[in-house]
């Protein structure tokens, strides 16, 4: 445990020393504040908080830049160590494979929750200061923040299968980025694609519920979704059809179940790594 | 169960390439031997193997008893790999601490590690700004941490200054005298400076000597080289004579083996030919080297 802590901690050092946290963090912010500021404006709803708005566009934006940014923390986690020859010396030591992926994924988790609790904080601060505490919707902030790292723990996962299955680190690279297109940019517009060509509705009814949810950033995002208020959020695909498979939380056993998944394949994967 | 790392007629296959065929040795504790050969000789593929990074075809292979690769063989092994290029965010302490933990040894062993190797003063420092040499020690400082029972050091002294080999191989002999085994590699005997008391040599994937190196330099047998410089032009005579070879206008050089060596300088001394100069110089380490690792016809690349 201790050596897993090792290695968690280094990947948190790495990942301060580097300015990644920062960095993400200001791109998150520069995005969170444009969103508060724009559902402050006037033509947002008069009534509701201005951090309310931000919220319910804040899960559609990150819906696209966490994985994103969870790819990029860990494309390079196996890859790139058997490259620079440093996985020589950790698997000279008698630390298990599962071992050493578990510790740089509590680690890239921690950086990533870093990121997002500074990106989206700065975004509460400027919120609380144009709307004032009252009625302030703390909780959703709070659980978009929680979400936010459950949907990057399953990108940081699927970064470590691409990583154990590429040779190189570019290799590892690309796959990262077609794997970021294909799960957030391509399958929904299939989707889109499939509501729109059966029009008798059975698509729409028995088969668009279940693929939305098999996608673990759809699933954040409907869940994200239902928490804001329900008028708030005629927002394309997040409007969701009634008669979701899962109800409330229960849409979250989708990027759950998918982080676990990915964690198994990444550690079947690692075992075939020769450093 | 003295012998801390026992290879049995290991071979590997890379493809066409066979970069191990039948190699055998064992490394007590408390021995230093050292592995040579060319490039390609299978140096650093042996170590692989020994790690249990990659399987070999044949042959068995043990570290302390246990399995090459399991936990347990990992806990008694350290490794020093040819090239690794360590997180330039990290200090260099960080880095030895990092890999104290995962060995299982205490943190504070890390310091005296670092010491040991004579980086104390940079340890607080981010090792992306450390130059080659010290980036060198760090290894080895990562390599030592925790007192292993095995020590394997891939080309450890590349990137080090005389001065620093020096005080590197005090070290080893240091920490071989508390009990570990080590084994590492290099390119050369004279690199050496004698420091191994046990040589071994691949020579394409195959062991072609294994020995302590004084036995090493007379199995090989190699002529010790005699060179006369005569005055006003007798060196035509002294070839006919003595034969050897002529090396430019006066000189010649004369190859005999070791106990020929006095009956020759003898014959030299009472030559009526007007010898100005003799130079006796026997096999190099080098040549030793060379004779083992390029195979016999070394005579040829002799100059
Ligand atoms: N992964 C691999 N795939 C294919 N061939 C390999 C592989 N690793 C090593 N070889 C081959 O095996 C042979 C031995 O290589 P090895 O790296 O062990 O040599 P070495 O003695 O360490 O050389 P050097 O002194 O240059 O470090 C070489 O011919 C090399 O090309
Ligand atoms: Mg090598």
């Amino acid at each position: 445990m201790k050596a897993v802590l090792a290695i968690a901690l280094t990947e948190i050092r790495i990942g301060i020393r580097n300015r990644w946290v920062l960095l993400s963090a200001a791109i998150l912010a520069i995005f969170s504040i444009l969103l508060v500021v724009l559902g402050s404006g006037p033509s947002g709803t008069v009534d509701a908080h201005p951090l309310t708005v931000a919220v319910a566009s804040l899960s559609t934006l990150a819906v696209y830049l966490i994985p994103l940014i969870a790819l990029l923390l860990s494309f390079d986690a196996v890859a790139g160590e058997v490259d620079r020859g440093t996985l020589q010396l950790v698997l000279a030591t008698p630390i298990a494979r599962w071992q050493v992926l578990f510790g740089k994924f509590i680690g890239h988790t921690a950086v990533l929750t870093m990121a997002l609790m500074l990106g989206y904080g700065a975004a509460g601060m400027l919120g609380y200061a144009l709307g004032g505490g009252e009625d302030m919707p703390l909780f959703e902030l709070l659980l978009l923040v929680a979400t936010s790292v459950l949907l990057g723990a399953v990108f940081v996962a699927v970064g470590y299968v691409a990583s154990c299955s590429a040779r190189q680190t570019g290799t590892a690279a690309a796959l990262a980025v077609g794997i970021w297109l294909v799960t957030v940019v391509l399958y929904d517009m299939a989707l889109l694609g499939g509501l729109l060509a059966s029009q008798d509705g059975v698509f729409a009814r028995l088969v668009f519920p279940w693929l939305l949810l098999f996608n673990p950033a759809d699933a954040f995002r409907v869940y994200n979704m239902a928490i804001v208020d329900g008028s708030l959020l005629r927002t394309g695909l997040g409007a969701g059809p009634t008669g979701l498979p899962l109800e409330g939380a229960g849409v979250l056993l989708s990027p759950v179940l998918w982080c676990l998944a990915a964690l198994g394949l990444a550690t079947l994967a690692f075992r075939r790594v020769t450093p | 169960m003295s012998k801390r790392i026992e290879i049995a007629s290991v071979s590997k296959r890379f493809g066409r390439v066979e970069a191990l065929r039948d190699v055998s040795l064992a490394v007590e504790a408390g021995e230093v031997v050292a592995l040579l050969g060319h490039n390609g000789a299978g140096k650093t593929t042996l170590f692989r193997i020994m790690l249990g990074f990659i399987r070999a075809n044949g042959g068995t292979l043990s570290i302390c008893g246990e399995i090459a690769g399991s936990a347990a063989a990992r806990r008694a092994i350290s490794y020093l790999p040819e090239s690794v290029a360590f997180p330039k965010m990290l200090t260099g302490r960080e880095v030895v601490e990092l890999y104290a933990t995962l060995k299982g040894a205490a943190r504070g062993d890390a310091g005296k590690a670092l010491e040991q190797v004579g980086l104390a003063e940079a340890a607080d420092r981010r090792c992306g700004t450390y130059s080659k040499g010290m980036r060198q020690r760090l290894g080895l400082a990562q390599a030592i941490v925790g007192q292993p029972k095995v020590l394997l050091l891939d080309e450890p002294t590349s990137g080090l200054d005389p001065v620093s080999r020096g005080e590197f191989y005090e070290l080893i002999a240091g920490l071989a005298r508390s009990g570990t085994a080590v084994l590492l590699s290099s390119h050369g005997l004279s690199e050496l400076e004698a420091r191994a008391e046990r040589v071994a040599i691949l020579r394409k994937g195959r062991l072609v000597a294994d020995g302590p190196l004084a036995a090493l330099q007379k199995s090989a047998g190699l002529p010790t080289r005699i060179r006369v410089r005569s005055t006003a032009g007798g060196a035509a005579d002294i070839h006919q004579r003595f034969g050897g070879r002529r090396i430019n206008g006066a000189s010649v050089e004369i190859a005999c083996a070791g106990e020929e060596k006095m009956p020759v300088l003898a014959a030299l001394h009472a030559a009526p030919e007007p010898v100005a100069d003799i130079e006796v110089m026997p096999p190099t380490l080098d040549e030793v080297y060379r004779y083992y690792s390029l195979g016999s016809n070394v005579e040829e690349d002799r100059s």
